[in-house]
C-alpha cells in the first residue's frame, strides 16, 4: 500500500519488512549558495543581455511610412502582421517561421551534443529570470545560511518584513516581465497609456496578470522543480549528449578519494587522498540541489556554478583549479589513465547538425532575399469545371486574387499567355472581353477577382499562365493554370462532330 | 500495510516491485506539490459538477447550477446574426440593383446570400455553378430563354415559369407530331433543316430536298416564334435554335422527338417561399455566374 508521508532519512538502517512505499516525498528546498568566478560573471553578462533586449526591443522605433506601425518588432495579431525592421511578414509567409523553427531546433541539437545543456543553464528564460529572483533574494534575506537559519527559526519582524519586500520586488519584477510580453504584439507606448488608463482589453489585463502570475511562480516558487519535474527538454535533451559532449564533469580521477582538509592533514592511516577536499561548495552552490561529483544527471542544468564553487576552494587550499570542469566523459576515461585525447568536435553527430544548419540557412537566405511584394494566385472553378457557350466556345472561370505587399493601391495587370485565340472578361462585365485586366488593389491588400476566361473548343484541355504585373513597380509573377475542355470522349457522345 | 521493498543494488534506489522482463521500476518519490495539485484537480471537477451540466442521465442531464448550455449560446449568435442579416438584408430589399452593384457591403452580402439560396433550392435542377442539365438551362452559358438581365432573372425567380403564378411566364409550343399538325416525314424534313442550317450539324443523310422542303415548313409553322433565322423570341420563351448548346440536346433526333411532342419545362415560382431581398440575391448571384446581360 502506498503511504503518503515524509521519507525516512535513512532507510537502510531499517528493516526490510516495517518499510512503506513513498510515492512523494516532501520538497526540499533548494539554498543556493553565492559564489563568484568566470562561469558567474559570464552568467551575469548573458542575464543582463537577454533581460535588456527583452525590456527595451518592443520600443524601438521603426518608421514604415503614414497608416503603419512604428515599431521594431511587433507581431500584429489583429492585422495579422508581423513587423521585423525592414522585414513585413504575412500569414502565408508562415514557413519562415518553420524554417527559424528548424533552424533554432537544430542549432539547440549542435550546441547540446557539442557543450553539453549550455541552453539550460545559461539562457533559457527560467534560468535567467530564476537567477535574477536569487539575487533579489539574497540581497534581502541574505546568502544560504542566513536563509536557512531564518527559515528555521521562529519568525522575527526583521524576517517577517524582508520576506515581504523580497515577494513585493519580485512580483515588481514579475509585472514588468509580463507587461514586456504584451508590448511584442501590440505598440508599446499607447499600450502603456491604455493600461494605466484602464482602457486596454480584457485580454490585455488577462495575459498581463496571466504572464505575472507565472513569472512570479515559476522563478520565485517553482525554480529548478520546473527543470526537474515539468520539462520534457531534459528528457530528450540528455539523449543528444554522448562521449564526445563536454559537459560538467567532476574529475573523480583527481579528487578521489576525497576527505576532509584537516583528515587529509592528519593522515594517519596512510590513506591516499586525492584533491577533493569535501567541503560541500560544489553541492551548496548548485541551484537544482545535487552533488555533481555523483556524475551527470538528468536535473543537473550544465550551468556551471559548482565549476566556480570548486574552483575557490582549491586557490583556498593551493590545488589546481579545474577539479570540476566542462570536460568529455571520454577525455575523463582516457585520462585516468595518464592519457590525454584531444577534443573530438567534428563527429558525425555534430557534421549532420552543421550541414542541415547549413541547407536551412541558405534555403532561409535564398527565400529571404526573393521575397515578392506581389503575389498571384489562383483558384479554378470547380463546379462546373468548363461551360460552353452559345457560340460553341469554351469558358472556364477562376477566382484571381491578388496580393499586394506594397504601402501603396496599385494597378495589376493581368494578362494570359498560352490559349489560342482566348480572351478575358471579369465575371460582372463578361461582355467586354479583352487581353489585359487592370486589377485595383489597396495598400497592404488582397484583391479578389472572379475572371472569366474564353476559348475557341479546342478539345483537349491546355495549359497556359496567368501573368501579373504591378503597373507602380513593374514587379511581375506567373502562374501557370489550366484550361479545362472538353475531352474528346466527352464530345463523342453527341454522335455528330 | 507495509510492504518489503526491495532496493536495487546498482543504485540503491528501492524499487516499486514492478518488474518487466527483468527490468525493475524504480522508485523516484516526486515532490508532494505535484499530489495536491492532482487533488485540487478532483475538487475542480467536482465544483464543475455541480455548477456546470456534467453527467447523462436517462433522457436528461444535470443541468448544473449556473445554466450553461453551449447550444443557447448557439442560438443567442445565431439570433444575433439573424438581426445582423436582416438589417442587411432589408437594405437588399429595398435598393434598387445598380445601388447594390455601387455598395460593397450589399453586394457582398447579396451575393454571400444568393450563393446560398442558389445551392439549396436552385442546384438540383440547374447544376451546381448554373452549369445545366438537359431541359434545365445552362445559367452560366448567357443563352436565356426569357431574358438575361437582373429584372428578368428576378421576374422568371419571382414568378416562374408555367408554374401557375399569375404572372408566371408561359407560352406552349404545339404538339406537331402527336396533334397531327405535321406528318411525320414533315417532322422529318423540319430536322433536317434545323440540324443544317441552325445547329451547324453536317449531315450526310440529310438530302438538299429534304432540307429545302423542311425550310418551308419551317417558315410556315416555327418562324413565328423561333424566327426567320431561329434566332428565337424571348417574349414568349422561345429557344434561340442558332446556337452551339441546345435546351434538351444538339441532334436531330432530339428535334424530332421535340417537334413531335414537346418537352415543356416548368420552373416553379419562388414569391411564395423567397423574399424579396433573397429572390434578387439570387438573381445576382445567377447574373454573375458570366452569363447576364
Amino acid at each position: 500500500m502506498a503511504h503518503i508521508g515524509k521519507t525516512e532519512p535513512d532507510q537502510t538502517t531499517e528493516p526490510e519488512a516495517e518499510g512503506f512505499m513513498q510515492y512523494f516525498e516532501d520538497h526540499k528546498k533548494v539554498y543556493p549558495k553565492a559564489v563568484s568566478g568566470k562561469v558567474r560573471s559570464l552568467k551575469w553578462a548573458i542575464l543582463v543581455l537577454c533581460l535588456g533586449f527583452y525590456y527595451i526591443v518592443p520600443w524601438f522605433r521603426w518608421d514604415r511610412g503614414v497608416g503603419e506601425p512604428n515599431q521594431a518588432i511587433l507581431l500584429d495579431i489583429y492585422d495579422r502582421r508581423f513587423y521585423f525592421f525592414n522585414l513585413e511578414f504575412w500569414p502565408q509567409d508562415i514557413y519562415y517561421l518553420t524554417g527559424l523553427l528548424i533552424l533554432a531546433a537544430l542549432g539547440l541539437f549542435l550546441v547540446t551534443s557539442l557543450f553539453g545543456r549550455v541552453w539550460c543553464g545559461f539562457a533559457c528564460p527560467q534560468t535567467v529570470w530564476t537567477d535574477l529572483f536569487m539575487l533579489v533574494e539574497r540581497q534581502i534575506e541574505g546568502d544560504r545560511n542566513q536563509r536557512m537559519r531564518r527559515d528555521a527559526s521562529k519568525m522575527t519582524f526583521d524576517t517577517a518584513w524582508r520576506k515581504v519586500a523580497k515577494h513585493a520586488i519580485w512580483l515588481a519584477i514579475a509585472f514588468w516581465t509580463g507587461g514586456a510580453w504584451i508590448m511584442y504584439f501590440l505598440d508599446a507606448p499607447s499600450i502603456v497609456h491604455r493600461f494605466w488608463t484602464g482602457q486596454a482589453g480584457t485580454a490585455v489585463y488577462g495575459f498581463t496578470f496571466l504572464f505575472t502570475a507565472s513569472t512570479y511562480l515559476l522563478a520565485g516558487w517553482a525554480r529548478e522543480q520546473v527543470c526537474t519535474f515539468m520539462c520534457p527538454w531534459p528528457r530528450f535533451q540528455s539523449a543528444m549528449l554522448d562521449e564526445q559532449s563536454f559537459i560538467v564533469t567532476y574529475q573523480s580521477w583527481r579528487g578521489e578519494k576525497r576527505g576532509h582538509l584537516k583528515a587529509q592533514r592528519n593522515n594517519t592511516t596512510g590513506e591516499k587522498y586525492g584533491d577533493c577536499i569535501d567541503c560541500g561548495g560544489c553541492v551548496t552552490a548548485c541551484p537544482t540541489g545535487i552533488d555533481i561529483r555523483d556524475g551527470i544527471q538528468l536535473p543537473c542544468i550544465g550551468c556551471g556554478l559548482c565549476i566556480d564553487a570548486c574552483d575557490t576552494a582549491m586557490k583556498k587550499v593551493g590545488r589546481p583549479t579545474g577539479l570540476i570542469a566542462w570536460d568529455t566523459l571520454e577525455r575523463q576515461a582516457a585520462i585516468a589513465k595518464g592519457v590525454h585525447l584531444p577534443a573530438h568536435l567534428f563527429r558525425p553527430r555534430t557534421i549532420i547538425y552543421l550541414s542541415a544548419m547549413s541547407v536551412a540557412i541558405t534555403v532561409m537566405v535564398i527565400a529571404m532575399s526573393n521575397r515578392a511584394t506581389i503575389n498571384l494566385s489562383v483558384l479554378q472553378d470547380r463546379a462546373p469545371l468548363f461551360v460552353r457557350i452559345a457560340d460553341g466556345s469554351i469558358r472556364n472561370g477562376y477566382t484571381i486574387k491578388v496580393t499586394n505587399k506594397t504601402h501603396a493601391p496599385a494597378t495589376f495587370d493581368l494578362g494570359m499567355a498560352g490559349i489560342a485565340d482566348a480572351s478575358m472578361a471579369m465575371s460582372e462585365t463578361h461582355e467586354d472581353r479583352e487581353q489585359v485586366l487592370h486589377l485595383p488593389v489597396g495598400p497592404d491588400q488582397v484583391g479578389a477577382f472572379r475572371v472569366l476566361v474564353m476559348a475557341p473548343d479546342h478539345g483537349a484541355s491546355t495549359k497556359f499562365d496567368f501573368t501579373l504585373r504591378n503597373t507602380n513597380t513593374g514587379e511581375k509573377t506567373i502562374y501557370h493554370a489550366v484550361f479545362l475542355g472538353p475531352e474528346a470522349a466527352a464530345n463523342a457522345d453527341a454522335g455528330v462532330h | 500495510m507495509a510492504l518489503n521493498i526491495e532496493r536495487d543494488e546498482h543504485t540503491g534506489t528501492d524499487t516499486t516491485g514492478h518488474e518487466w522482463d527483468g527490468l525493475k521500476e524504480l522508485n523516484t518519490p516526486l515532490p508532494k506539490w505535484w499530489l495536491y495539485t492532482w487533488l485540487a484537480c478532483i475538487l475542480w471537477a467536482l465544483v464543475y459538477f455541480v455548477f456546470f451540466p456534467s453527467f447523462p442521465y436517462g433522457k436528461g442531464y444535470i443541468h448544473g447550477l449556473l445554466g450553461a448550455s453551449s447550444r443557447n449560446d448557439v442560438m443567442a449568435d445565431v439570433k444575433g446574426f439573424a438581426a445582423e442579416r436582416n438589417a442587411v438584408m432589408s437594405k437588399v430589399a429595398a435598393a434598387s440593383f445598380d445601388d447594390i452593384r455601387k455598395n460593397p457591403e450589399l453586394l457582398a452580402a447579396a451575393q454571400t446570400a444568393g450563393r446560398i439560396t442558389f445551392a439549396n433550392n436552385c442546384q438540383p435542377c440547374h447544376g451546381a455553378g448554373g452549369a445545366g442539365n438537359p431541359g434545365f438551362p445552362a445559367l452560366a452559358a448567357g443563352s436565356w430563354l426569357w431574358g438575361g438581365k437582373l429584372e428578368d432573372i428576378q421576374q422568371t425567380i419571382t414568378h416562374g415559369i408555367r408554374s401557375g403564378d399569375d404572372a408566371a411566364r408561359d407560352s406552349q409550343m404545339p404538339k406537331f407530331g402527336t396533334d397531327g399538325l405535321l406528318k411525320p416525314e414533315e417532322i422529318q424534313q423540319v430536322a433536317d433543316y434545323v440540324s443544317t442550317a441552325f445547329f451547324g450539324l453536317a449531315l450526310k443523310d440529310a438530302a438538299p430536298a429534304s432540307i429545302a422542303a423542311g425550310k418551308d415548313i419551317f417558315a410556315a409553322n416555327c418562324a413565328s416564334c423561333h424566327g426567320d433565322n431561329g434566332e428565337g423570341n424571348r417574349d414568349v420563351g422561345a429557344p434561340r435554335l442558332a446556337s452551339k448548346i441546345h435546351l434538351y440536346g444538339g441532334t436531330r433526333d432530339l428535334i424530332v422527338r421535340q417537334v413531335t411532342s414537346p418537352h415543356m419545362g416548368v420552373m416553379p415560382n419562388w414569391n411564395g417561399r423567397l423574399d424579396t431581398a433573397t429572390i434578387k440575391s439570387v438573381a445576382i448571384y445567377v447574373h454573375d455566374l458570366g452569363g447576364g446581360e
